[in-house]
């Protein structure tokens, strides 16, 4: 019924800590440019443009439209989408849907973030539910210490596995030439001796903050035809949000109920039955070590309280039968507006054969995760293979 | 290609400050009513799309506080930063994928909660705007004082959009301001920025409204009178220091493809109702023109011929953003299903509800209803 999507081209920015050379316009224009490139398309090729942004994280009330220069918009059907880290994946999957539904042929998506320009954790500590719960919710990084810990706790996983996850983020990420933190002699030592955050999560176990955009083109079938050799067809997409309060998720990272129903929903889409097997890479929304190692479980990578002992035998390895990550994922690169949607992108490159140092050789089906809000998830799985 | 329509809406009463409720249980409120109104129940409602701004309710991902209302657990929910209508325009995108049958659509603002001056502020420029204290109602003035020159309106003019308005909410229970207002009241009022007066510029408001939208089969089942989503256009500008305000290009643009849709060449005598998402009375004007309803917005208003334009008052009796171009489609809706009550404009078969977003509307969106 659906009308076939397809990914024709990407674009990335280098993403970086700090760039105090560029404003948000200019950065939006990098990636924009890039992925015009990559199809050899003009904006005169695009039909709206969606945006993904989180704009408490820079101050700001409508940034998208300011920054419309950058982005190509003008006297273009555009809208911004705001929900967290999963933002880039929503908007993406709205992607998918304005063209399958007709409305649209070609769409871009833009997810965008200059983290640099405004206080990460203020903002992320508003996320809580001003009477219960901000008063004890410490942003990020005690959420994550919550859910390792229970983790932990339930699965048996030990640090020193967590460590891995980050040690394989940041070896991949020096194959990715747009990836933030790029440490080819990382050790699990370095890991485990790195500054308590708080515990177990260690400054290293952590994702960065980054300024960083990327775009993606979408288009329907006959155009994805003419335009892109070797276009990334949209296979399934999925959706599921988590309940707001934080207690009412008692297992947190242990089972991670959005997680379960989005990849099981989006499997049953693609006709997936043995994931480990029938996917070939996957770019998942992994924001710490630990979920790393969690959402291998919860995507049914391998048996529950197996996360630990699936790193230990590189079974997610560039070189691995299902490598994870090839881009250094979230924990070496998130600008949280673009995050999600480097993952599709990432993916994309995988199957149209252009990721470069990080190709896993042969990849036909990939998948990609977003993670935010209170434990919600997307999911996207495309393929070398129309649907 | 597949047709949507919309078989129900709610909305609240709009107020100044509904200190009694949180904006979830704003949000509750009207989920509610419209499960009890259309019969749907919870569990058969598959998707989502929710409009609003973190900035307004304080909170950053502040969607978040509305999934379990909206009924989003373990479903997919997506949610607009941009104008309520925008959340219509993707639901209706949602079905017509063929994935969903059900989409629920809703927006809330709790203006009350936070200083809009600081908020609005926060739309311009970093560098070179913020620092001179610029907020949506001087950016508002600006546009009203540039397109009165450019198009001869007087202050009058412009005075006259607001008594209209207010003259119509006086039959619109929803509404927070009425009023049987002269032009000679308007100008009394006070003067909030030169040259908008109290009584032209929408009163700070807290409300919600919500939609149920379903693919045509399901319309069928669940309701004998359905209302279809007909044309749609959405269209962006160039920011605002970067084009003539005098102009709304992106409206124009936005209504032209709504129209091509749904197959209107004539708007000004194919349309029954229009319901424009004018926050300011010269934003009317404005939008009168590039709809192509009038050349001369001042003589169909002045003649007492734009009865059909906001009936039921519009933003300027208040609507808060963000809700106001869902709040316009929720009376389109009204106006087709013969649900407008006093209001009721005999007949309506099309409508068109507007809605925009950014500074002096950088972003539009048209949507054409149609009943059978």
């Amino acid at each position: 019924m659906s009308r076939r999507v397809a990914i024709i081209a990407t674009g990335q920015t280098k993403h970086t800590a700090r760039r105090p050379d560029v404003n948000i316009r200019e950065l939006v224009t990098e990636a924009v440019a890039r992925a015009l490139q990559d199809a050899d398309l003009t904006m005169r090729d695009i039909d709206a443009v969606l945006l993904g942004n989180m704009e408490p994280f820079e101050g700001f009330l409508f940034p998208e439209l300011w920054a419309i220069e950058g982005w190509g918009g003008y006297m273009k059907p555009s809208v911004k989408f705001n929900t967290g880290g999963t933002v880039g994946t929503t908007t993406a999957i709205a992607a998918y849907y304005y063209v399958a539904s007709g409305i649209y042929d070609v769409v871009m998506a833009v997810g965008f973030q200059k983290q640099s320009e405004g206080h990460t954790q203020t903002a992320i500590t508003t996320v809580g539910d001003p009477i219960w719960e901000r008063s004890v919710m410490a942003g990020a990084i005690g959420n994550f210490a919550v859910m390792a810990t229970t983790y932990m706790h339930e699965s048996g996983v030990t640090e020193e596995q967590a460590a891995k996850a980050a040690v394989k983020a940041r070896r991949n990420a020096c194959l990715n030439e747009y990836a933030h933190l790029q440490m080819p002699d990382i050790t699990v030592e370095d890991v485990l001796k790195s500054e308590m955050l708080a515990y177990p999560v260690k400054r290293l176990d952590m994702c960065p903050q980054s300024d960083g955009a990327v775009a993606v083109i979408f288009a329907e079938e006959s155009k994805a035809q003419k335009l892109c050799p070797r276009p990334a067809w949209v296979k399934a997409v999925a959706t599921a949000h988590e309940q707001q309060y934080m207690g009412d998720s008692p297992k947190r990272l242990a089972e991670m109920r959005s997680l379960i129903a989005a990849s099981r929903r989006a499997y049953q889409a693609a006709g997936i039955t043995n994931p480990r097997r029938e996917l070939d890479v996957a770019e998942i929304y992994e924001v710490a070590s630990f979920a790393e190692l969690a959402m291998y479980e919860n995507l049914g990578f391998c048996e529950r309280g197996q996360g630990g002992k699936l790193i230990d035998a590189g079974v997610t390895e560039l070189t691995g039968e299902l490598p994870v990550n090839p881009s250094g994922g979230v924990m070496s690169t998130n600008p949280i507006g673009a995050t999600a949607l480097i993952r599709v992108a990432e993916a994309a490159l995988q199957i149209m054969g252009k990721a470069g140092r990080r190709q896993v050789e042969g990849a036909r089906t990939a998948l990609a995760t977003g993670y935010g809000g209170n434990a919600w998830t997307d999911v996207i799985i495309l393929s070398r293979e129309k649907p | 290609m597949r047709r949507v329509a919309i078989i129900g809406a709610v909305q609240t009463r709009y107020e100044a400050r509904k200190a009694s409720l949180a904006y979830n249980e704003l949000v509750y409120g009207v989920v509610r009513e419209l499960l009890d109104r259309t019969g749907v129940s919870m569990r058969e409602i598959e998707s989502m799309v929710t409009a609003s701004q973190d900035a307004y309710d304080g909170k950053t991902i502040s969607g978040m506080a509305i999934n379990e209302v909206v009924g989003a657990y373990l479903k997919s929910e997506a949610k607009v930063a941009a104008d309520g209508l925008q959340a219509l325009l993707y639901g209706v995108a949602r079905i017509l994928s063929g994935e969903f049958n059900l989409t629920l659509v809703v927006a809330h603002c709790k203006e009350s909660e936070g200083q809009p001056s600081a908020i609005t502020g926060l739309m311009f420029d970093p560098f070179v705007q913020r620092p001179l204290g610029l907020d949506e109602l001087t950016a508002a003035a600006l546009q009203a004082r540039r397109y009165c020159r450019k198009r001869g309106a007087t202050p009058e003019d412009v005075a006259l959009v607001a008594v209209k308005a207010h003259r119509h909410a006086l039959k619109n229970p929803y509404a927070q301001r009425a009023g049987a207002f002269t032009v000679r009241d308007v100008l009394a009022s006070p003067l909030l920025a030169d040259p908008i007066h109290e009584l032209e510029a929408a009163p700070r408001s807290d409300g919600a409204c919500a939609l149920l939208l379903a693919s045509e089969e399901r319309a069928r089942q669940l309701t004998d009178r359905p209302v279809y989503v007909v044309g749609l256009g959405n269209c962006t500008d160039a920011y605002w220091t970067e084009r003539d305000l005098a102009e709304a290009d992106a409206l124009r643009e936005a209504a032209r493809r709504a129209y091509t849709m749904a197959g209107i060449t004539d708007p000004a005598r194919e349309i029954d109702v229009v319901e424009i998402s004018a926050r300011y009375a010269h934003e009317e004007l404005m939008a009168i023109e590039a709809l192509g309803l009038h050349p001369r917005p001042v003589e169909l208003i002045a003649h007492d011929r734009a009865s059909f334009i906001n009936p039921s008052g519009g933003p300027l009796c208040g609507n808060p953003p963000t809700v106001s171009g869902l709040a316009r489609a929720v009376e389109a809706y009204w106006q087709l299903s013969g649900e407008a009550g006093e209001r009721q404009i005999e007949g309506a078969r099309t409508a068109l509800a507007h809605g925009a977003g950014g500074i002096c509307g950088q972003n539009h969106t048209v949507v054409i209803l149609r009943r059978e």
